[in-house]
């Protein structure tokens, strides 16, 4: 059975240091829901004080609507999957896997078959008699999950699993930890400083920055309506130009730039006068000039099969980045040649600096 | 062997490395090995008056071995050495741990260093001095005397020198540091993740402790058993300051016969016994704990 997880105005602070500063989400039942976030910025205490390992400085964590307070990491309805995976190497991966199940004083016998059923579950159904020191990298992954699935918890909190390995397995690793939760139900709470792995196996993010919640949302409105320069910046890639809003209308605003005058959308409702970035993707980046047309000098020019990334610089040194599918034919943009390019308003959005990554 | 051989010769070339083995070689015989090999010769002979050394009777015999078999008194000591040193190293284990652990994963580290030093200050004192401060201490007119009289635990002073116990409570004092640091150094490479994770999984501290630091802990427990079993089994200032008529110890004995009775034979075979008591005590701890050589000398 899985359960919602709320957090209720969550601080917690080491001594000088804020950690986490009053976040307040709810996480619901059976979610795959990811925190997000640069290293250092309070991924890592988040699932601690929802693990029990630390208690929370001011604010509430309920599980299943029950407040978790004084209750210990042995109590909760919760299993961490640990950054190291801190499997126990002195035991089989069968006895690491029905550890839970012992110290619950559950029977050899049905230990063995729920081992064994965990076992098929992550697809190592040979592996209860291997010494953990056996197991390759993305195997011993495995063991950590099925050890952590064995106590049925309600929620499975995982930091960073996947970080050790190597990309192609990390990719591979995303497709069952996604498979996984779809078949056993259970609310996933994964952290990450990789926005890959965020977007393509969450149902909801969580974007974090020294300590605060900056934005909540599924993948899709995270990387096409961020709420702040941070979330554009740390999440894809962006070209963003600095400049003071000259004008606003019907939600658009007119930025000048050291490169001119750009329309992008207006989210926050910024005023003229304010200082602001904006943003735009490189995907949405076009070769003719749009609304806001640049000229610029192709430094560059990277052919990566699917698609082109050209890498320009406009005559005041700002740099930008253009990815174009590739569709046959000619290669877009020459290396050294002039180019135009640009993109419409409502590709682009402005934002107020905060401190942008 | 060649593994050790090859890089010296590499290192040091072949005259330096022949030089080396040999002086190494020539330490290892003329101090340690031809001495004992002399007392086992001694132990195995009758001890005779000058006058008859060489004679038909200067034959080798067990006789001396057997000696402790048919002197009920001496057998009685031998057995309470081995039960009082096995008491003790159970003792001093029961305290240990739970300081080495509490060192190795509970301490803040920046503590670390004033707590380790306060453990082993009292260690820079040679074993006899530390001793006395006990003596002192459970003597009838002495501080702890006063105390528990002082609490109501006891209506008058008891006496508390001169018994087994104040032997047992000085030698576990005196060789506490044996044990603790073996057990600290073991549970100082447990990863703290091992805990929170068998923590996480449900388990509470007796099922942590059972289940994750001993068998972390089990070359660390082995070799502080073993150095405290052979210290105390070996120990004579302990038994000598501390105890009495009542609670003699095996080495006196084996004292008594080398420089009191001047029986240098019979003193020599009683020494070996214990030397075979205590590798028995070795082999059994190793058997116990599943620990191999290597894993001790780690
Ligand atoms: N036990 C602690 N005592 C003091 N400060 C701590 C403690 N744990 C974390 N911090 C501080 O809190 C902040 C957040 O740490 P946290 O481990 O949550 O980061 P993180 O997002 O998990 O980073 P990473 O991606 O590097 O793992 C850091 O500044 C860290 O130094
Ligand atoms: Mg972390």
């Amino acid at each position: 059975m899985s359960r919602d997880v709320a957090l209720d105005r969550v601080t917690m602070r080491f001594g000088a240091i804020t950690a986490v500063r009053d976040v307040s989400l709810t996480i619901g039942a059976g979610e795959f829901f990811s925190f997000l976030g640069p290293s250092g910025c309070g991924k890592t205490t988040i699932l601690r004080m929802i693990s029990g390992f630390m208690e929370p400085t001011s604010g509430a964590i309920r599980i299943g609507g029950q407040d978790m307070r004084g209750i210990g990491p042995n109590k909760r309805p919760t299993a961490l999957i640990f950054q190291n995976l801190a499997l126990f190497p002195l035991m089989t991966v069968g006895e690491n896997i029905g550890f839970g199940l012992e110290v619950r004083g559950v029977p050899k016998v049905e230990r063995h078959s729920a081992v064994q059923r965990l076992l098929d579950l992550v697809a190592l159904p040979d592996a209860a008699d291997k010494r953990v020191t056996e197991l390759s990298g993305g195997q011993r992954q495995r063991v950590a999950i099925a050890r952590a699935l064995a106590v049925e918890p309600s929620v499975l909190l995982l930091d960073e699993p996947l970080s050790a390995l190597d990309l192609k397995l990390r990719q591979h690793m995303r497709a069952e930890l996604r498979a996984i939760q779809r078949r056993t139900g259970v609310t996933f709470i994964y952290i990450t400083h990789d926005q890959g792995e965020a977007l393509t196996m969450s149902d909801r993010i969580a974007v974090m920055n020294h300590g605060v919640i900056e934005q909540v949302g599924d993948g899709a409105s995270i990387y096409d309506h961020p709420d702040t320069a941070f979330v554009a910046a740390f999440v894809g890639e962006a070209n963003r130009f600095a400049g003071t809003v000259a004008e606003v209308a019907d939600g658009i605003a007119a930025l000048d730039t050291p490169v001119g005058r750009l329309l992008g959308r207006n989210p926050r409702g910024l005023r003229p006068g304010d200082r602001a970035v904006l943003f735009v993707r490189p995907e949405r980046m076009r070769e003719d000039g749009a609304e806001n047309a640049l000229a610029a000098r192709v430094s560059h020019c990277d052919f990566e099969g699917a698609f082109v990334t050209a890498v320009l610089e406009t005559a005041d040194g700002v740099r930008l980045q253009v990815h174009t599918p590739h569709r046959g034919g000619a290669l877009p943009f020459p290396p050294e040649s002039a180019a135009r390019v640009g993109f419409c308003a409502g590709d682009a959005v402005v934002l107020p600096p905060g401190d942008a990554a | 062997m060649r593994a050790v051989l090859e890089p010296a010769l590499r290192r040091y070339g072949a005259p330096l490395t022949v030089t080396l083995l040999v002086m190494s070689a020539a330490w290892v015989l003329l101090m340690i090995a031809l001495p004992q090999l002399l007392m086992v010769d001694y132990s195995l002979r009758p001890m005779l008056p000058p006058s008859k050394l060489g004679g038909p009777e200067d034959v080798h015999t067990l006789r001396n071995y057997g000696t402790l078999w048919s002197n009920a008194i001496h057998l009685g000591i031998f057995l309470k050495t081995v039960w009082g040193s096995a008491l003790v190293t159970a003792v001093t284990l029961a305290l240990s741990y739970p300081m080495a652990f509490y060192l190795a994963q509970v301490a803040p580290k920046r503590k670390l260093p004033t707590l380790v030093l306060m453990l082993v200050v009292p260690f820079w004192i040679n074993e006899i001095l530390r001793t006395f401060a006990w003596y002192i201490i459970l003597a009838y007119n002495g501080p702890l005397n006063a105390l528990l009289v002082g609490l109501g635990v006891w209506a008058e002073p008891v006496r508390l020198l001169g018994g087994d116990g104040g032997v047992i409570a000085g030698m576990v004092y005196v060789y506490v540091l044996f044990m603790v640091l073996p057990i600290y150094n073991a549970i100082e490479t447990l990863d703290r993740h091992q805990i929170e994770a068998a923590h996480d999984l449900g388990a509470g501290w007796i099922a942590i402790h059972r289940r994750i630091v001993v068998p972390h802990a089990k070359p660390g427990i082995a070799v502080g058993c073993i150095m405290t079993f052979m210290l105390a089994a070996g120990s004579y200032a302990v038994p000598a300051l501390l105890g009495g008529p009542q609670s003699r110890w095996f080495t006196e004995i084996i004292y008594n016969w080398f420089f009191e009775g001047g029986n240098w034979n019979q003193g020599a075979a009683y020494a070996f016994i214990l030397l075979v008591l205590c590798v028995g005590f070795i082999l059994l701890m190793m058997r116990l704990f599943r620990v191999g050589l290597t894993d001790i000398a780690r």
